[in-house]
């Protein structure tokens, strides 16, 4: 009985602020006392989510969002990690495309859009690419970082061990890098799904930054919030899924918990 | 006698930083042979670890000649078993698979070794634990018989039961002796407890620094098991720190707290 109250209390402090917020907002909203075209109250917004949940549009538009960026982002990371891991173990190759790579990282995703539309026009591979370059470089620096940070202690012992290069790389330079390489993955995560928004509001038929942005044209705010909503809720799941993952992988890890 | 195990021959080490060279090794001269506990004691920044790390491989770039089984050393391997001053376990390992390390546990003959090992070093019933879960001593032992299980030819102990209370350090030295005498692995075990080089040598070498030198090399003829409070064992204790008084005083002042 107790445990279970324990297991709730956390979710419920996670849930204090959203509840007043919309508390505030339907209250004020009911009372004419915001403008119901630029904050459509919160029951109103449900009843759209509801209607487009029911004709299938939201989940039609959501299937074609989500694919898009699980593809972005197992490409642009898988890459990102396989770069990391290389350059983490070669000296050579941090050399030779490090400060390359460095450049790229820097050139901001709007202008890179530009290009990525005047050569693949404005369809599905357009956008995967611009979500892959956003899921790139978390996952490759803190792969990269990880690897590098791996303790010397450890690596003089896979040297007692006779560990030769492979057997240190797998056995001791990655697993100790598996703490950096989750974080890599949940920062990726976040911007494959910003990047996500970014390609869907800047021209799209189909998903739900498109529905956002028909939505505006027509004056639909509460579908823009509905759109808001998905976003922030998939987001926060896709997050947990990725920490409920790690706290399994990382049992053995020794750090302080807060 | 045969030619030694481990030969050493007019070693110099000396490591050279931006400002300044320190001479670490200075001729160092010393046999080991097959089956034998050597203890090495002297004060701290005398150069055991230095010794220890060129005979494991760890340290090249020195003078002279170190050879194992007649072969000069080049550089680490499992023939040669290091234990650090800290366990230096893998932690994301669980202690049956740190023991195995690179080996698999799905062979059934690394298995079974494993659980003779695990049984040697008496951590039954912790062969699923992680190493955050081990104290200090068990951690130790995890990697004692990491190094058991390649079957070194010699083992390098660095102050292993340094970081240890007294009565998780005697426990230990027990545990290292019963697995002396039953595998009769040759030993080079570092310290600077005076107590624990005559309690586990059978010969003890005494080292002096700057530069590091060996002053004395005693054999121990105390019959095994040995206790501590014997006076034939306080009497060897009083001829090792003897030599220790001739030692000059001003490096010896720091090491004298580990008695
Ligand atoms: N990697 C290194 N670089 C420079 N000096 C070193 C290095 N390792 C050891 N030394 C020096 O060599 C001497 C012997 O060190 P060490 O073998 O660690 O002594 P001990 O283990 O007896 O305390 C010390 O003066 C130490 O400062
Ligand atoms: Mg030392």
């Amino acid at each position: 009985m107790s445990m279970r109250v324990v297991a709730v209390k956390p979710l419920l402090y996670g849930l204090i602020i959203p509840v007043l917020l919309l508390a505030t907002w339907q209250i004020l909203g009911a009372r004419g006392m915001i403008s119901p075209l630029l904050f459509p109250t919160p029951s109103r917004i449900y009843e759209d989510f509801h209607s487009m949940l029911v004709s299938g549009e939201l989940w039609t538009n959501l299937r074609i969002s989500l694919v898009r960026a699980l593809w972005g982002f197992l490409l642009g990371g898988g890459l990102g990690a396989l770069a990391g891991l290389l350059v983490g173990l070669f000296r050579q190759l941090e050399r030779a495309i490090d400060p390359s790579l460095q450049m790229i990282r820097m050139i901001p995703h709007l202008a890179v859009t530009a290009l990525f539309i005047l050569w693949f026009g404005i369809g599905e591979t357009s956008k995967v690419l611009l979500i892959a370059k956003g899921a790139f470089f978390p996952l490759y620096i803190n792969t990269f970082l990880g690897i590098r940070n791996a303790d010397n202690k450890l690596h003089e012992v896979s040297r007692v061990l006779g560990f030769g290069f492979f057997k240190r790389s797998f056995l001791m330079a990655l697993p100790s890098a598996l703490p950096n390489i989750f974080l890599g993955i949940r920062l990726s995560l976040g911007v494959a799904w910003l990047s996500l928004a970014v390609a869907e509001l800047l021209g799209s038929t189909e998903g739900i930054g498109y529905l956002m942005m028909d939505a505006r044209m027509l004056g639909r705010t509460s579908v823009v919030f509905v759109g808001i909503a998905i976003f922030a809720v998939i987001g926060k799941l896709s997050d947990s899924l990725v920490r409920g993952i790690e706290r399994r992988a990382l049992r053995w890890n020794d750090t302080y918990r807060g | 006698m045969g030619a030694a195990l481990l030969e050493i021959r007019e070693l110099s080490k000396s490591f050279r930083t931006d400002s300044k060279t320190v001479q670490a090794l200075h001729h160092i001269e010393l046999d080991v042979q097959e089956g034998e506990f050597v203890t090495v004691i002297g004060p701290s920044g005398c150069g055991k670890s230095t010794l220890l790390r060129i005979v494991a491989g760890l340290d090249v770039g020195y003078e002279g000649q170190a050879t194992l089984d007649g072969r000069a050393i080049s550089g680490p391997g499992i023939d040669k078993g290091f234990i650090f001053q800290e366990p230096r376990l893998f932690p994301w390992l669980t202690v049956e698979k740190n023991i195995a390390a690179d080996l698999s546990l799905r062979n059934p003959e690394v298995k079974r070794r494993v659980g003779e090992l695990i049984e040697l070093v008496r951590l039954n019933g912790f062969e699923k634990a992680y190493p955050k879960e081990l104290s200090g001593g068990m951690a130790q032992r995890v990697s004692i018989a990491r190094a058991l299980l390649r079957n070194p030819r010699i083992l390098l102990l660095d102050e292993p039961f340094g970081a240890l209370d007294a009565f998780t350090r005697a426990h230990m030295q027990e545990v290292l002796l019963d697995i002396w005498r039953r595998n009769g692995t040759t030993m080079i075990f570092v310290t600077h407890d005076i107590d624990e080089a005559v309690f586990l040598g059978s010969r003890i070498v005494i080292l002096k620094p700057r530069p590091g030198e060996i002053r004395a090399k005693i054999g121990v003829d105390l019959p095994y098991p040995r206790k501590k409070a014997s006076a034939a064992f306080q009497d060897f204790r009083m001829r090792v720190l003897n030599e220790f008084e001739r030692i000059d005083e001003l490096s010896w002042g720091e090491a004298g707290a580990g008695i």
